[in-house]
């Protein structure tokens, strides 16, 4: 009996905008408008901007670590677009600021987040998003699940969760694409390929040769993209998520992007890449070709830009006073969301937090009652 | 002899054991050429190469589960954990294999692994960065638990736990990485697994607790009335624990404060105490005090030294006891 082929698959790559902000008109049909492109424009540069006061925050001792999300802006604003506000859920890790902003998450929330404050986790009424995962890996089986129950309840609904090239390693994901393909769970699993996990290279970090590829193995539909071309974050995040709509079940998307910064202000890259790999990205960047696309079109001017950066400054320098004016939380925050009702022990180590008996009421029976030993 | 951090005192532990065994092979996520991300394992990778000193795929269960296929294939492996709060996935090969392989092939296989896992609070890191779960492990049998909390002990530690039979879990509290500078002898010199050391003699209380707490409670210490008088013990070895030398102190002086950054239920103060009353029943003046972290989740570092055993809430816990 002759060997036969019994299964074949290929990798197909979206690039619609491209370095030079040259646009593809057939592929760019039924995208964003030029209005939206603007829009996105100024959304990754307020949150370009963001970064640079999170920056100078932790650099002024008033910030923890923090990860920048500099280079990589395009794949938060286009899914962020794609994704229906207040209906779709965004299960994110920490590199999609812009699209929680853009899902009405307060700026200064996750600013509040990476200066140790967990009121920073909060979300408000009528967002949905799950906060920022540590863990990495952790969040995909979140979205899976959050999407199976939408799809029990009937629900017109979406989930997209997002994570880095480094998480496609952990057992987590496996089970998360396997579920969702399983389950045909209305998901979007976003990939940003932004070659690096801390130090470790893509090439060290995985065998294959894309990351798009880890999906064949599910059947789930899958497409590698440029990640620094909002048309293409967008088209794909918005295929995804038609499909999803109509019962057509999980995609994957490998996002090819780029960290531009280090992985957090605690890591200097420096130690273990090239500049020459950081300056070859450098003309990749999201803000400066869709800058150069705008301004083909009329769409911009230097009198424009000059504005926007003086708005976007103004916007951050804002939200850094709001979080830095909180008042520091008291230490019974840490035991008030615990349990929906604290339990009495806790409860009472609560009480006595500043004392050493922890957990024991002064009043306690047997400790300072207790009958004197012969 | 060399003056060296804790950081670098475990580093240069693990190039001379590196030298001396050509099984040692460390494996972990950014380990190599980024020295790992307390720079625990700088320059080891230059020095041994990229076959010994690896950096692995993002994957603590496959770190994990690999290390212990790499002792049993003959290796001696130190995986390393970047932070305890990411031990999560490890913990089905740590525990259901690493910890029983030797019961269930009746010695036939083993896994002579040290795992190396940053640990506590204290440093301002993000969520997940500051936890102390080193009771989880104590309550797994089948594996010894480290936790060295001096450049000195850090050695003798580490060295005995690579050259153990069995799995071993170091746990390097970070909160002291950098802290202070001793003196760590360039000669070969192990400190025995299962010694706790006594920091400072005394006759009035016993304080036990081991890692960072160690340098709070020199701190209450030195807040104390000088006619106090504290026989301090710094455990060292969680598992198996070194109730001789517990129980000959709180004999001696009918009262004891056990001091971690765990939280209080279930957490190695209970048992500590539980073995107390055991060994010390008829000697024991007061309760055994515990002073530790809450029964919350650890929470972000804003509220950090709200949650951990700080000098003051130690003090007023062995005033109290001395009160008693
Ligand atoms: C389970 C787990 N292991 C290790 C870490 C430490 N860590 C934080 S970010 C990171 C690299 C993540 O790489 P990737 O998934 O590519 O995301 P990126 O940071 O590049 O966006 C590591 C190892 C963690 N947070 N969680
Ligand atoms: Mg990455």
């Amino acid at each position: 009996m002759p060997k036969k082929v019994v299964y074949e698959a290929s990798i197909e790559h979206l690039q619609i905008l491209d370095e030079d902000g040259k646009l593809d008109a057939k592929l760019a049909k039924d995208t964003i408008t030029d209005e939206q492109v603007v829009y996105l424009y100024e959304q990754m540069s307020i949150c370009r901007q963001f970064d640079e006061i999170a920056f100078k925050l932790q650099r002024s001792g008033r910030m923890g670590t923090y990860p920048q999300n500099k280079g990589q802006e395009a794949n938060a604003v286009g899914a962020g677009l794609a994704l229906q506000k207040g209906k779709d859920w965004l299960v994110p890790c920490y590199r999609e600021n812009a699209a929680l902003f853009m899902h009405g998450l307060p700026m200064h929330y996750i600013l509040l987040h990476w200066m140790g404050d967990e009121r920073g986790n909060q979300i408000p009424e009528g967002c949905l998003m799950t906060p920022i995962s540590i863990p990495i890996g952790t969040q995909m089986l979140h979205a899976t699940g959050i999407a199976w129950a939408a799809k029990l309840r009937a629900e017109d609904r979406v989930v997209a969760t997002f994570f880095g090239d480094g998480a496609t390693s952990e057992g987590d994901f496996h089970g998360a694409m396997n579920f969702a393909t399983v389950m045909q769970a209305p998901v979007i699993f976003y990939c940003q390929n932004n070659q690096w996990a801390i130090s470790v290279p893509r090439e060290i970090q995985m065998n294959s040769a894309t990351v798009a590829q880890k999906a064949l193995a599910y059947d789930m539909p899958t497409i590698q993209i440029d990640g620094n071309d909002i048309f293409a974050t967008f088209k794909a995040t918005r295929d995804a998520a038609k499909r999803a709509r109509e019962g057509g079940g999980p995609s994957f998307i490998e996002a090819v992007t780029y960290r531009l910064g280090d992985h957090t202000t605690a890591d200097d890259a420096r130690r273990y890449r090239d500049q020459a790999e950081v300056d070859a990205w450098l003309s990749k960047d999201p803000l400066i070709r869709t800058r150069k696309y705008m301004e083909g079109k009329g769409l911009w001017s230097d009198k424009r830009q000059t504005d926007l950066e003086e708005r976007a400054k103004r916007i951050v320098e804002e939200v850094a006073r709001t979080a830095l004016e909180i008042e520091d939380p008291t230490p019974a925050d840490f035991f008030d969301h615990m349990y929906a009702e604290l339990p009495a022990d806790l409860a009472r180590q609560r009480e006595t937090m500043r004392t050493s008996s922890l957990g024991l009421s002064p009043d306690q029976p047997g400790l300072k009652t207790q009958p004197q030993r012969a | 002899m060399p003056q060296l951090t804790l950081v670098q005192a475990i580093n240069s532990t693990l190039a001379h054991e590196m030298q001396r065994d050509d099984r040692v092979v460390l494996l972990g996520e950014d380990v190599g050429l980024n020295g790992g991300v307390f720079r625990v394992t700088e320059g080891l990778q230059a020095r041994f190469g990229k076959d010994r000193v690896v950096d692995t795929p993002l994957d603590e269960s496959g770190i994990m589960g690999s290390a212990i296929g790499l002792a049993i294939g003959g290796m001696r492996p130190i995986p390393e954990i970047q932070f305890e709060g990411f031990l999560g996935p490890a913990y089905d090969q740590l525990v259901n294999h690493a910890a029983r392989m030797r019961t269930r092939t009746r010695g036939a296989i083993t896994v002579p692994m040290t795992v190396r896992i940053p640990v506590g609070g204290g440093i301002h890191a993000p969520e997940l960065h500051s936890d102390s779960p080193e009771a989880i492990y104590a309550h797994s049998p089948g594996l010894k638990v480290v936790m060295p909390s001096t450049p000195y002990d850090a050695k003798g530690l580490l060295l005995a736990a690579i050259r153990d039979p069995d799995p071993v879990i170091y746990f390097e509290p970070k909160r002291v990485y950098r802290s202070f500078r001793e003196e760590v002898p360039d000669e070969d010199y192990t400190i025995e697994i299962g010694k706790a050391k006594v920091v400072s003699e005394g006759t009035d209380i016993t304080v036990v607790t081991w890692g960072a707490p160690v340098f709070q409670c020199l701190g209450a210490l030195d807040n104390l009335p000088e006619d106090v008088s504290v026989e301090l013990i710094d455990l060292r070895t969680i598992y198996p624990i070194d109730i001789e030398t517990i129980a000959q102190s709180v004999q001696k002086t009918g009262r004891c404060v056990v001091v971690h950054e765990a939280p209080k239920t279930a957490g190695m103060g209970a048992e500590i105490s539980s073995l107390i009353q055991e060994h010390c029943f008829l000697h024991l003046e007061a309760p055994v005090q515990r002073c530790t972290g809450f029964d919350t989740i650890m929470p972000y570092y804003k509220l950090e030294l709200d949650y951990l055993p700080e000098t003051p809430r130690i003090q007023k816990a062995i005033e109290e006891c001395l009160a008693y």
